[in-house]
């Protein structure tokens, strides 16, 4: 099975929610695929054993064979090269490795090079009995869906996958959560939480991926956000009330106690309560 | 071109979400006459919540092109599918959220059965603020990528035909490190970084620092929520030291941040002790600003 945690909004407690999950399920598989700051380490403290690199494509020219034609520039959508003259100028950032100038190039002038752009993690988190695996994106660099997609290789396929997603709604976070069997959504009582959340709520339904809320930060005054939740008729998988003994744990790289103690057995049915959801969904959809 | 810019753009940027830049942007947005305020975080835009604009202009944005099979004309070669290496194209369908939009399999389908066109990828909104400032935001169709061109695109539009009036830029800028981030540093003058003292917010903010010094802009660190964890306030206080960036200022753990945000209202207008000191930053940031540029005020 593949859970994945998502929040549109960042800072809601994305990670605290999935490192937590996964330290309840012993044996289980946790992914960062939040590239561009990934931070599950700091809360599973995984021994590390190999890293491998993520690269990307990238044209270069043979010059001996190159005419200046210009074709590759100009079927580049991404503007990455330009035709000097004298030189075929590639602006690595924008490059996307679509090979498209390669085969269209008249002279045959083209072959790809590799760089390097972050690096795939794999470790153990000997504690909790996980295994864990993130990627890092190198600074400086723009794209970071390769990197994503690299992690996932990862994925497997008997064991309880945790994917921990990049904030946001564009196409990382689709990248993270894409092949889920369900997905948490991590969302806080203010105004910025319920925004952001019914964003993350509109890509989850594109992608047709069945999901549920964990509301964090929670507090019974801000009621805007539990009248949405009713109305629109979604599950909540748990409420985790606003202490800020909850945030001290977590600022020292911990996993809060709260979580490990009185909230202990909620994080222990939330992945049955899926179970159950994931099974009404397929018949739902098999049904329709 | 050959104006002298009368104004300076001011970036917050976090790296961790969830630090606190929304608040602060539409803090010092408060604070501040003759400005234009634009929210960068395409993504989640959410600033608009706290400022109450009057949209006056909306217009649609078209990010990218993807590509579209047509079906009539298809001979289901297959041969897309072999070339996409995005793995988009599956029984002769594009797959709209996967596809790149290099458009390679329209350029070489033999049936020519491939159509390659741009795509909505948004909406972007030009608002009035209460004391008649320009605010814009947009809103990235969800799931959508190309939210660096967004970025761009909203940027350009906030500052074509400027009025000379205006001294301040403030942008509310995207999370992370990578593209939209880029996207919204260009041009700007300063970066407020706000950080947290988090082991986590301490990890990012050393990637996003290695990120700004590699790319050369000016920028200071403001530590909110300090008291939360001293000691690793105290790390980030050696960080900057380190990397010869000033910290700005501090702002306390206080539950008037979210408070005054579930009432709608920003903190300089909830809590006057916090508005305070948040004033006194921004004053800082903005003398350190004009000295650097030479402006006298």
């Amino acid at each position: 099975m593949i859970i994945s945690i998502a929040s549109g909004k960042g800072g809601t407690g994305k990670t605290t929610v999935a490192t937590s999950l996964a330290s309840v399920n012993p044996g289980s598989v946790y992914l960062d695929c939040d590239v561009e700051e990934p931070n599950g380490h700091i809360l599973l403290h995984p021994q590390f054993h190999v890293e491998v690199p993520t690269t990307k494509s990238l044209p270069e020219i043979d010059y001996s064979k190159c005419t200046y034609c210009g074709k590759c520039a100009q079927v580049c959508e991404f503007h990455a090269l330009i035709n000097l003259g004298s030189e075929i100028f590639l602006i690595e950032e924008l490059c996307h490795g679509c090979g498209a100038c390669e085969y269209l190039c008249p002279e045959k002038a083209i072959t790809e090079k590799s760089k390097t752009i972050g690096i795939v993690r794999e470790g153990f988190s000997v504690l909790n009995n996980i295994e864990f695996y993130d990627g890092v994106l190198n600074i400086g660099e723009a794209s970071a869906s390769p990197v994503i997609k690299d992690v996932k290789k990862k994925i497997q396929e008997n064991k309880l996958n945790i994917i921990d997603s990049p904030p946001g709604t564009s196409c990382l976070m689709v990248e993270a959560v894409r092949d889920s069997d369900f997905c948490i959504l991590v969302t806080e009582s203010s105004p910025f939480g319920l925004h952001d959340l019914r964003l993350a709520i509109e890509v989850l339904q594109i992608l047709k991926i069945p999901f549920g809320v964990v509301i964090n930060k929670y507090e019974k005054l801000y009621t805007e956000l539990e009248n949405y939740l009713n109305e629109v008729k979604i599950n909540v998988l748990m409420k985790i009330p606003f202490d800020k003994r909850i945030a001290e744990d977590y600022s020292n790289g911990k996993m809060p106690d709260v979580f490990l103690t009185v909230l202990n057995e909620e994080f222990k049915n939330i992945i049955k309560k899926i179970h159950a959801l994931v099974a009404v969904d397929h018949i739902n959809t098999t049904l329709h | 071109m050959s104006e002298i810019q009368n104004y300076s753009q001011v970036l917050v940027l976090s790296g961790k979400g969830g630090t606190g830049k929304t608040t602060f942007a539409a803090s010092i947005s408060k604070l501040t006459k003759n400005k234009i305020v634009i929210d960068c975080d395409v993504d989640a835009a959410n600033l608009y919540l706290l400022l109450n604009p009057e949209i006056e202009a909306q217009q649609q944005f078209y990010g990218g092109k993807k590509a579209e099979i047509d079906s009539e004309n298809c001979n289901e070669c297959g041969f897309c599918e072999e070339i996409c290496r995005f793995d988009a194209i599956h029984n002769f369908r594009v797959d709209v959220i996967s596809c790149e939009g290099c458009g390679f399999c329209a350029k070489v389908c033999p049936e020519q059965a491939i159509s390659f066109d741009f795509h909505k990828t948004g909406d972007f909104y030009s608002c009035v603020l209460e004391d008649e400032s320009k605010f814009i935001y947009e809103k990235l169709i969800p799931g959508e990528g190309n939210s660096g061109k967004l970025v761009s695109e909203i940027k350009k539009a906030a500052t074509d035909n400027i009025s000379e009036v205006i001294e301040w830029i403030i942008i509310d800028g995207p999370p992370g490190i990578g593209c939209p981030v880029n996207a919204s540093l260009s041009g700007t003058d300063f970066v407020v970084i706000v950080a947290e003292p988090t082991l986590s917010g301490l990890h990012d903010l050393t990637r996003l620092l290695e990120l700004l010094k590699k790319m050369k802009y000016t920028h200071g660190i403001i530590i909110n929520k300090f008291d939360l964890n001293l000691e690793v306030t105290e790390k980030i206080n050696e960080l900057a030291k380190m990397n010869n960036v000033d910290v700005l200022g501090y702002l306390p753990f206080h539950h008037d941040f979210v408070r005054s945000l579930q009432l709608g209202k920003t903190i300089v207008e909830f809590n006057l002790e916090i508005g305070k000191q948040i004033e006194n930053i921004w004053l800082g940031i903005t003398r350190h600003i004009n000295n650097k540029k030479g402006f006298i005020k």
